[in-house]
């Protein structure tokens, strides 16, 4: 099986250790993955401001990029859920739109081949020992997009059950939205900061070292607001922790 | 009204209210989730509810004749009101035509979103809310901040003191010494309300429903008070939009099931009412149905945003809304509050002014809202199709006619932004010219940005730029030759 890394924009530009620890954790399972430098932002903050039109030379781009690979692995649920569920609207409303199949073909593509990483570990790798070691207690927020678009439930949290060393402690509200929302954290700063400061609250309560995810994005925003807090739990994306290893820790 | 940004900046700064919102939400939200849990077929429910309601918005001008045939025939008026001023107008006449100069209401959001209390107090006419929770809005000289529970921001001991403070204004004063226990609470409004029930003798009402094949409208409730509104007068205006139209009392046996579960937590409502045109010797002897469009044709003609008109006005979208509960329903400026108020609202009254064009904004997408919606409103879909219709404007139905609109102001610099962000990462070789950059400067990042950035910077810490992008490091570990993939077996 041909497998390509999708390592989105604010894995490659500001978290490139999470992209390092799949690497290093699909190798480790004996994946060999490919980078087609050809790619880039799924074009979600785009559409999600209401810019869909210029979502539409991504969407072709990443169809084209990934076209060689049987599958498609991403460190982001938030990415991973643009591509399941908005790419082939994008096509369809281009289509609608009188400008042809170009787009749909496209989304429909890539769409069944896109899996977030705990989901391709789970479902295709079938495995939920990664023989990782990771020796903190560590608390599981699960990002929105994760759990409600992709319908990710329980496979992070088997993932982390299966870690030697580590203590899981549940998290007050898990489910309750960290206050990112992308371009949300800047037009409704207010209440985005809010939100971020009752998670941050939470996530301290719990006692644990870390707080872990499965999207950079939402670990900016949760990581920013401990930190401003003074807080010494440290963020950290779900593949760090599974890339660990005796030999290695993270 | 300020743009939903600037009313929320202040209103979460109310701990107060943040408290009362938070303790309010939380209760009904942990109880709903166990009241839909009893249910072993309430994805099929859901999956029906929205199945009617798409079937009868489709064929909307149909089942609407349908149900004024039958108005008619069991000796109701039926009224066509395009919009809030039309509808306004009829009530008023009505009003006036039976020579009243009071009214009691029964709690009904359309009469809200046509701000009918104060056009009838133009007219010299008082209208008195009957509804606990309108009662108190009321009496303080508030607006509601919620569907179901309008007045969700103010906790026992404000309510004790608006009631004391105000009711003598309206009628029989507060007993002496009324503490804020509950049960004292509800009885100094039972015995404030009982007069004016007693004295009206005209009644106005919304509905949950209207039944096309019998013409009879529906009222689910939990205090009777809207009961004792529906049957005391001689006089009974109902106000209703369009949307709630069901093509037949069997279809209630759905709605009947996913509305009091969704909104009140309860397996059957205490009170269902429903009263078909009159009766010989019992209720109203008048009774005129005015039926409201004000948008919801518009709504209708757009195919992503029609769905909202599926709302059965449950509220439990605002419940499970972490927006909501941090900035409180008076931030959004409609009559609809919460995420599904951010998609209804734009859509019956547009774009056009500052706050319903901010009103789409008003979500972080978290997906909380559809999930538990009990008709399958998408409402992130809707979202960030009302979103697109802000900043790149489009086509929409606007009073029954397609029309192009154009963008709403103020965005012109973000237009610009994304255009330059999307050509950037369409082209990854500037992008890696840019993290290159990004990264040889990263010692003389400031902490805090300018500009709109300045919005993150002020409650949270900016990520570091790292040493080396990803795309860097996979160059130089991997090399150019493995850059394109390694061909696996």
């Amino acid at each position: 099986m041909r497998v390509a890394l999708f390592i989105t924009c604010v894995n490659d530009t500001l978290y490139p250790r999470t992209g390092q620890a799949v690497v290093t954790l699909l190798e480790r399972l004996g994946v060999e993955v490919g980078f087609p430098d050809a790619q880039s932002c799924c074009g979600q903050p785009q559409f999600n401001t209401g810019y869909r039109h210029q979502t539409e030379p991504l969407v072709r781009r990443y169809a084209t990029a990934f076209r060689d690979y049987d599958y498609v692995v991403t460190p982001s649920g938030s990415c991973a859920a643009m591509v399941r569920d908005n790419y082939p609207r994008i096509g369809a409303k281009a289509a609608a739109e009188g400008r042809g199949q170009e787009l749909a073909d496209a989304a429909a593509e890539a769409v069944p081949k896109t899996y977030e990483l705990t989901e391709f570990l789970t479902d295709v790798l079938e495995v939920t020992d990664v023989g990782a070691y990771y020796p903190h207690t560590v608390t599981y927020h699960p990002t929105c997009h994760g759990l409600r678009m992709l319908g990710l439930g329980d496979r992070p949290r088997s993932l982390l059950a299966a870690v030697r060393g580590l203590t899981l402690v549940e998290l007050p509200g898990a489910e309750e939205c960290c206050g990112f929302g992308g371009t949300f954290a800047v037009k409704n700063a207010a209440v985005s900061a809010a939100m971020g400061a009752d998670k941050a609250r939470n996530i301290t309560a719990t006692g644990a070292e870390a707080v872990c995810t499965v999207d950079n994005s939402c670990q900016m925003h949760i990581g920013g607001t401990l930190a401003r807090q003074g807080s010494t739990v440290r963020p950290v994306h779900i593949a760090e922790i599974l890339a660990s290893t005796e030999g290695n820790v993270w | 009204m300020p743009s939903f940004p600037r009313a929320a900046d202040a209103s979460t700064r109310n701990t107060q209210l943040r408290a009362n919102l938070r303790h309010a939400t939380h209760t009904i939200r942990a109880k709903r989730a166990t009241a839909v849990a009893e249910l072993d077929d309430w994805s099929r429910l859901r999956a029906a509810g929205a199945a009617i309601k798409d079937r009868t918005l489709r064929h909307l001008d149909h089942y609407l004749e349908r149900l004024e045939s039958a108005v008619t025939a069991a000796g109701g008026h039926v009224h066509w009101a395009a919009d809030a001023e039309e509808a306004n107008r009829i009530v008023t006449e009505l009003v006036q035509a039976t020579g009243e100069r009071e009214v009691v209401k029964v709690k009904s959001m359309a009469t809200q979103e046509i701000g009918l209390n104060s056009a009838l107090a133009t007219a010299g006419i008082t209208a008195y809310e009957t509804d606990l929770a309108e009662l108190i809005v009321q009496l303080g000289d508030d607006l509601p901040s919620h569907i179901l529970v309008p007045a969700i921001h103010r906790n026992r001991g404000e309510i004790r003191d608006i009631f004391a403070e105000r009711m003598a204004q309206w009628g029989r004063p507060a007993p002496e010494g009324l503490t804020d226990a509950p049960a004292d609470l509800a009885e100094a409004a039972r015995l404030h309300l009982r007069e004016k029930f007693l004295n009206a003798k005209v009644g106005i009402s919304g509905a949950n429903f209207m039944v096309a094949e019998t013409g009879t409208l529906v009222v689910v409730e939990s205090e009777g008070n809207g009961r004792m509104c529906l049957t005391l007068p001689e006089t009974l205006i109902s106000v209703v939009g369009i949307e709630k139209v069901v093509p037949t009392f069997q279809d209630l046996e759905v709605f009947l099931q996913l509305l009091p579960r969704s909104s009140t937590a309860e397996r059957m409502n205490p009170y269902t009412s429903t009263w078909t045109g009159t009766t010989d010797e019992d209720g109203p002897r008048a009774f005129h149905l005015v039926l409201l469009d004000n948008g919801r044709t518009d709504t209708l003609a757009d195919t992503v945003g029609r769905q909202a008109l599926r709302c059965i006005r449950c509220s439990a979208c605002l419940n499970v809304c972490p927006v909501y509960e941090r900035a409180g329903g008076h931030a959004y400026g409609s009559a609809y509050p919460g995420p599904i108020g951010a998609i209804l609202t734009p859509q019956l009254r547009g774009t056009g002014s500052e706050v319903d064009a901010s009103l789409p904004y008003a979500s972080s997408l978290c997906g909380a809202c559809y999930e538990v919606c009990p008709v399958a409103i998408d409402i992130p879909e809707v979202l960030v199709h009302l979103r697109e219709r802000v900043v790149e404007g489009g086509p929409a139905s606007v009073r029954g006619t397609r029309t192009v609109i154009k963008p709403a102001k103020g965005h012109a610099a973000e237009r610009a932004a994304m255009r330059a962000a999307r050509w950037t990462l369409d082209h990854p070789r500037v992008l890696r010219t840019g993290q290159r950059l990004a990264s040889r400067t990263r010692r003389f990042h400031p902490r805090r940005l300018p500009g709109p950035g300045r919005a993150w910077s002020d409650t949270r810490e900016l990520p570091r730029v790292p040493e080396e992008s990803f795309r860097d490091w996979w160059q130089r570990t991997r090399g150019e030759s493995r850059t394109e993939g390694r061909k696996t077996t």
